[in-house]
């Protein structure tokens, strides 16, 4: 028996114009260009029979198989897709040795992380309800996705719909969750163990929306939940769902689609609020007008906040019904 | 194969060895009692020092586990990872070794078509999830190891997260080396509780050479006499001084 250290430091790097040869089933796909790269693995565009698809190696043949074993359950699966369509499952035969690879259907689109920087927070809301649509039937399917982050997200370009990537950190439930990413990790904050249950999942959507509202990641102190605390409650962009943020956080939502409804009343609750504001406003202006200077730093965060939720809500609607 | 255990040395060093037999050596004869040793190396500036990088791996290669060296600040997620992964290694030789009794001659899961070898890796998954595990954590400190093992306790903990979040059992022991007269000495016996650690890791004297052959060596004797002779051993057979369940 012969064991040697799995880990292969250097990424897998092709020129485009290489041609992959499938020893199994002796399929042929050519490079076109470099997709993106993260901590297993590294994804490139190729030309195929079946048009452009998408190619993943991986330094580690182990995550790749388990990957693949997930997406397989979801090619049976009716409704909308929780992944990236696979096309195929080979090995390449090189003169340095044997590469495992699998091809998959390309997303195009940018990852949420880059959407995050260019579009405005009110996608952000948008995006999670999508997520927590999709994290819902797959906890449903008895998974937990595990390695939930910006770069494992991505929107679609055609209809701006959040798809999944990267299944190598999703685990069965009950199991011990197999990848995860430090910052987006609840045993990184002290905050529970990495059994992988929904709130688990749920924790990391917790924190994809402080991300997007901080723009950066942050190490954890000495005392890592009043930190998170502190960011939710003095964080204006996370501020009106404070409730909801400190719920997942102390893992308190056991289903994904409690935690949507919540966020679905929360907006429709600042809506009403909203609109009750605006009409009180108009009605007493000059009366108040000592009063409303002392307060114009934080009314006007406030106004922002609540402008950001009504342009929220509208492209929610928009998204979500009518697309 | 159902319910077994894999026992695990990890060794957490910051270089080179300068007193006793070769740790290489010693990592080898852990392997021959059934015993995987992994190695990680924690270094300020991993760039330079290519002789204890290449202790590290040769530790490694020789005890049948995995090395990884990595700056203090990643220090947690690596000891987690370098942990599972050589578990999902060992039981991969072990099931390796099954397929060949079976198929014959150098069948191996690679060998196998992509399709069976998805099934092969479910079987993989689960035995990593429920099968028990013992860890003798071997912690060097050594002078130059002092301002590093704050973070080394940090990661033992995250380390105690993970490995508690699976099915299995797990029992964690920690010797450090180099001992007072001896080559380690024992800082916490077998427990289920890792997280004991916090409170004894403050009390840990730092100084003196890197024994590190030596420190292995004494640690394959912690591991239960019994059952040391297969990677994955069975449960029915009896501890002596070793971990108790
Ligand atoms: N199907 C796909 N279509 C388009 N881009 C992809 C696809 N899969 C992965 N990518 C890109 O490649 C990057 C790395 O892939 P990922 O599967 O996350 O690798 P890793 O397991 O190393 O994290 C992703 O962040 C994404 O930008
Ligand atoms: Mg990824």
């Amino acid at each position: 028996m012969t064991m040697k250290p799995m880990m292969m430091d250097q990424d897998i790097k092709l020129h485009p114009g290489t041609r992959i040869y499938g020893k199994w089933h002796k399929k042929t796909y050519q490079i076109m260009r470099h997709l993106g790269s993260g901590a297993q693995g590294t994804v490139y565009l190729a030309h195929s029979n079946q048009g452009e698809v998408a190619i993943k190696f991986s330094k580690d043949p182990s995550s790749l198989i388990s990957e693949v074993n997930i997406l397989k359950r979801f090619v049976a699966l009716q409704g909308d897709p929780l992944g990236p369509y696979l096309y195929d499952v080979d090995d390449w035969v090189t003169n340095k040795g044997t590469i495992n690879f699998y091809v998959m259907e390309r997303i195009k689109g940018v990852t949420l992380d880059d959407s995050i920087r260019h579009k405005g927070f009110e996608w952000v809301y948008v995006f999670i309800l999508q997520l927590l649509k999709d994290l819902s039937r797959l906890h449903e399917l008895g998974f937990v996705f595990g390695d939930l982050k910006p770069e494992n997200l991505m929107i679609t370009e055609s209809n701006y719909r959040i798809r999944c990537l990267d299944f190598g950190g999703t685990t069965q439930l009950g199991h011990s969750i197999k990848e995860y990413t430090e910052f987006f990790d609840r045993g990184y904050w002290g905050m529970g163990t990495r059994k992988a249950e929904p709130s688990y999942d749920l924790f990391a959507v917790m924190m994809i929306f402080i991300y997007a509202a901080e723009r950066r990641r942050f190490n954890k102190t000495e005392h890592p939940r009043d930190q998170l605390i502190q960011k939710i409650k003095t964080n204006p962009k996370l501020k009106p769902f404070e409730k909801i943020l400190l719920k997942a956080l102390a893992g308190q939502f056991h289903h994904a689609n409690d935690m949507r409804q919540a966020f679905l009343y929360k907006m429709n609750e600042t809506n009403r609020i909203e609109s009750r504001i605006t009409r009180r406003r108009t009605a007493t202006s000059p009366s108040k007008k000592r009063y409303q200077k002392k307060k114009t730093v934080s009314g006007w965060i406030g106004a922002s906040v609540w402008a950001v939720v009504i342009i929220a809500l509208y492209v929610m609607y928009t998204v979500l019904y009518v697309m | 194969m159902n319910k077994g255990t894999i026992k695990q040395i990890l060794l957490i060093t910051d270089g080179c060895s300068n007193q006793g037999e070769d740790p290489a050596a010693m990592a080898a004869l852990a392997k021959e009692h059934g015993i995987v040793v992994n190695v990680i190396g924690v270094m300020e500036n991993y760039e330079t020092d290519d002789r204890g990088m290449k202790e590290i791996d040769n530790i490694a290669s020789a005890g049948g586990g995995v090395s990884q060296v990595v700056q203090t600040k990643q220090l947690s997620q690596t000891v987690q990872m370098v942990t599972r992964q050589a578990m999902t290694q060992t039981i991969k030789g072990v099931v390796n070794q099954e397929l060949q009794d079976i198929l014959g001659d150098s069948q191996s899961m690679e060998d196998l078509p992509p399709e069976k070898r998805g099934r092969v890796m479910e079987v993989v998954d689960d035995l990593g999830e429920t099968v028990n595990l013992e860890v003798c954590i071997l912690v060097d400190t050594s002078a130059s190891m002092k301002t590093k093992l704050p973070t080394v306790r940090e990661a033992l903990l995250d380390l105690s997260i993970s490995l508690t979040s699976r099915m299995g059992e797990n029992q964690f022991c920690l010797y450090t080396f180099p001992g007072k007269r001896k080559a380690t000495s024992k800082i916490m016996s077998w427990t289920p509780k890792i997280d004991h650690i916090s409170q004894v890791f403050s009390k840990l004297a730092s100084g003196g050479v890197t024994p590190t052959g030596p420190a292995i060596r004494d640690v394959i004797k912690s591991f239960s006499t019994s059952s040391r002779r297969h990677l994955i051993s069975h449960d029915d057979e009896a501890y002596d001084d070793g971990p108790r369940y």
